[in-house]
């Protein structure tokens, strides 16, 4: 499945290094996106207003200025404002099912508190996020419902957010002579 | 010189045609300017500057020549509706080589401002033409420059006295039209006195499915403390052939835009020389090619820093599909004298795909020692992780493509100096890359 296909069905997947694209404006690539992943549910493209009344609705969950709409995609972005508008992203395009990967990497204090409050505020019954992290730091703000351990590409152990504490306390090493290594 | 032979027949049977319809000032030049084309003919791909195109190809086929100066019937405001929204512009038509005097627009330009035919001002003021005319586009040294010189007969003069500004821009549409293969040759000469100001907007149309091979030679001068910008814009189709000099004098203080676009061409082959004559004169030179199919797109441009604390600052850019070839070759010269010049050249072009060819070719001659000057020239393709990121979101490759393309080129129509004329182009270029424009967009013709 193409990868446009598979963010069209509903999954989205976010980037550890966000790519910049200068010269193409965030509104110009947001409102292909939307429109895309509207047409591909039959729905109408959006009119200019309602896409940036829509905009300007999102920008708040991660707290990003109104100058963001007319600066290309990323370019000259910080690295906790590149994770923001991932964030951003994902508000926009309302995906069934997030992988957000290493989204803590590269971010201060300040910025790891709004993303994290941009994932919970996103979270709703009908959607799903997998947040792939090696740290325990981003789980103070966001509450896994349930945390596994991937080793050697197998899910190893999974139970709910108290292993997260525990590996952190612990380590890894316990999992591993638990599988006989 | 088999490309060369018909038109020295025609010359010389029909010398004394040609002089009837046209005036004392620009038959002066006829005379040295065939000797100069018997001498040099059409320029070979031996020439640095042509090694791309095949000048003498372009003028093999058997093309009608309005010699005689017959109307050609054609009221351009009727089928001619293009007009750039929310731009109100001096709108001036020339139908192939002549002017247009059926209807002149109603706003009238500034006191002592000179805008139309260039034959008919060069009679009624022959001074003032005799003064400029060929003083720039030197016929020895260029065979197109003098075959244009021999054959020309009208044009267009555009003459700003000194301190005039001129707010409103000026939209001169070239018009080519006829029933036959059809050659014209025209003549464009610009003046600009001390402190004057203008924008010239033109814009090159192919109006009927023939082939059109057109020659232009722009004279430009800039006096001291002017400000002009000259946009051109070519939207014609797959069997034109243009051929245009563009010559620019900028005295002391005096600031220049030239901006070409090649939004929808046949074959093209564009040279600007600048001569910056006076210190602290500053040319903006820009231009950007979209092309596919078989089209043919090549700039050669010469700056020539005479004097020092000149500036210049050149940007091209080219976004090559299909077949399609371009050529860019940027000379700047800075003279021994020349100190404290600072020069930039930037080509940056696209090539879509396998077939696509680009040439580029910066050319730096620099005989002074304390400049700035820098140049930078790319081939490449779209980046294919700014596409996969896009696709991520949900863009379809096809979509992702046109929008890398889109902002390419957005930086060379962010240079232009007038608002409106920058949004119609945003809306054209996207126009362009969605293959809805195969012509010309504004012509009732096309549509």
């Amino acid at each position: 499945m193409p990868a446009e296909d598979r963010s069209r069905a509903g999954i989205f997947l976010s980037f550890q290094y966000p790519v910049e694209i200068p010269g193409v404006s965030m509104v110009n690539f947001m409102r292909s996106a939307v429109n895309e992943h509207r047409k591909y549910k039959d729905l109408p493209a959006l009119s200019a207003s309602e896409f940036l009344k829509l905009m300007r609705e999102k920008r708040a969950v991660v707290e990003l200025d109104n100058k963001l709409a007319n600066r290309s995609v990323n370019e000259g972005f910080s690295g906790g404002e590149k994770k923001r508008n991932e964030i951003f992203q994902m508000a926009m395009l309302e995906p069934r099912l997030s992988i957000l990967d290493e989204t803590d990497s590269g971010l201060d204090i300040d910025a790891l508190r709004i993303v994290a409050n941009g994932v919970n505020l996103l979270k709703t019954p009908e959607n799903s996020t997998i947040l792939i992290t090696h740290y325990q730091r981003l789980l103070d703000y966001i509450v896994p419902d349930v945390v596994h351990v991937l080793y050697k590409g197998q899910i190893v152990k999974t139970a709910g957010k108290e292993l997260a504490l525990e590996l952190e306390e612990k380590g890894y090493d316990w999992i591993k002579k638990e599988l006989g290594e | 010189m088999s490309a060369e032979q018909q038109y020295i027949d025609l010359y010389s049977q029909h010398k004394t045609m040609i002089n009837s319809h046209s005036t004392e000032v620009l038959n002066a030049k006829r005379s040295k300017a065939f000797e100069d084309f018997l001498r040099l003919g059409f320029p070979t791909q031996k020439l640095e500057k042509y090694k791309y195109t095949d000048i003498g190809k372009l003028f093999e086929p058997d093309y009608g020549l309005n010699l005689n100066r017959l109307d050609i019937p054609v009221n351009p405001y009727e089928v001619f509706k293009c007009d750039v929204p929310n731009m109100s512009t001096s709108l001036y038509f020339v139908v192939n080589d002549s002017f247009y005097t059926g209807m002149l627009p109603k706003a009238h330009l500034p006191k002592g401002v000179i805008m139309g035919s260039l034959k008919d001002v060069a009679q009624s003021n022959p001074v003032l033409i005799e003064k400029y005319y060929g003083k720039l586009a030197d016929t020895s040294k260029d065979g197109v420059v003098a075959f244009n010189t021999t054959f020309v007969q009208d044009g267009v003069i555009l003459y700003i006295p000194k301190g005039i500004i001129i707010e409103k821009p000026i939209q001169l549409i070239n018009i080519l039209r006829g029933d036959v293969d059809f050659m014209m040759n025209r003549r464009v000469l610009v003046i600009l006195e001390e402190a004057a100001q203008a924008k010239l907007l033109v814009c090159d149309h192919a109006m009927d499915e023939k082939n059109f091979l057109s020659t232009q030679v722009i004279e430009v001068f800039a006096g001291k403390d002017s400000v002009f910008d000259l946009y051109e814009l070519e939207e014609t189709h797959t069997k034109t052939k243009r051929i245009s000099h563009c010559f620019v004098e900028q005295s002391e203080n005096s600031n220049v835009l030239l901006n070409g676009i090649t939004l929808h061409n046949g074959t093209t082959c564009n040279s600007v020389d600048v001569t910056l004559v006076g210190e602290h004169a500053n040319i903006n030179l820009c231009g950007m090619a979209i092309a596919d199919k078989n089209q043919h797109v090549d700039n050669a441009t010469f700056i020539d820093h005479a004097v020092p604390n000149c500036t210049s600052h050149e940007l091209f850019k080219y976004v090559l599909d299909d077949f399609s070839i371009g050529a860019f070759s940027g000379k700047v010269l800075v003279r021994p004298d020349a100190q404290k010049t600072s020069s930039m050249q930037t080509n940056r072009n696209l090539c879509v795909t396998r077939d696509a060819r680009m040439y580029t070719k910066p050319q730096l001659e620099i005989y002074a020692d304390d400049v700035k000057c820098s140049h930078g020239a790319t081939v490449g393709q779209l980046d294919e992780d700014a596409l996969f990121y896009m696709r991520a979101r949900g863009i379809s490759e096809k979509e992702a493509r046109l929008l890398l393309m889109f902002a390419f080129t957005n930086e060379v129509v962010d240079q232009i100096r007038l608002e409106p004329l920058k949004e119609r182009l945003h809306l054209l270029i996207e126009k362009r890359f969605r293959g809805e424009l195969s012509k010309c967009e504004g012509c009732a013709m096309c549509k």
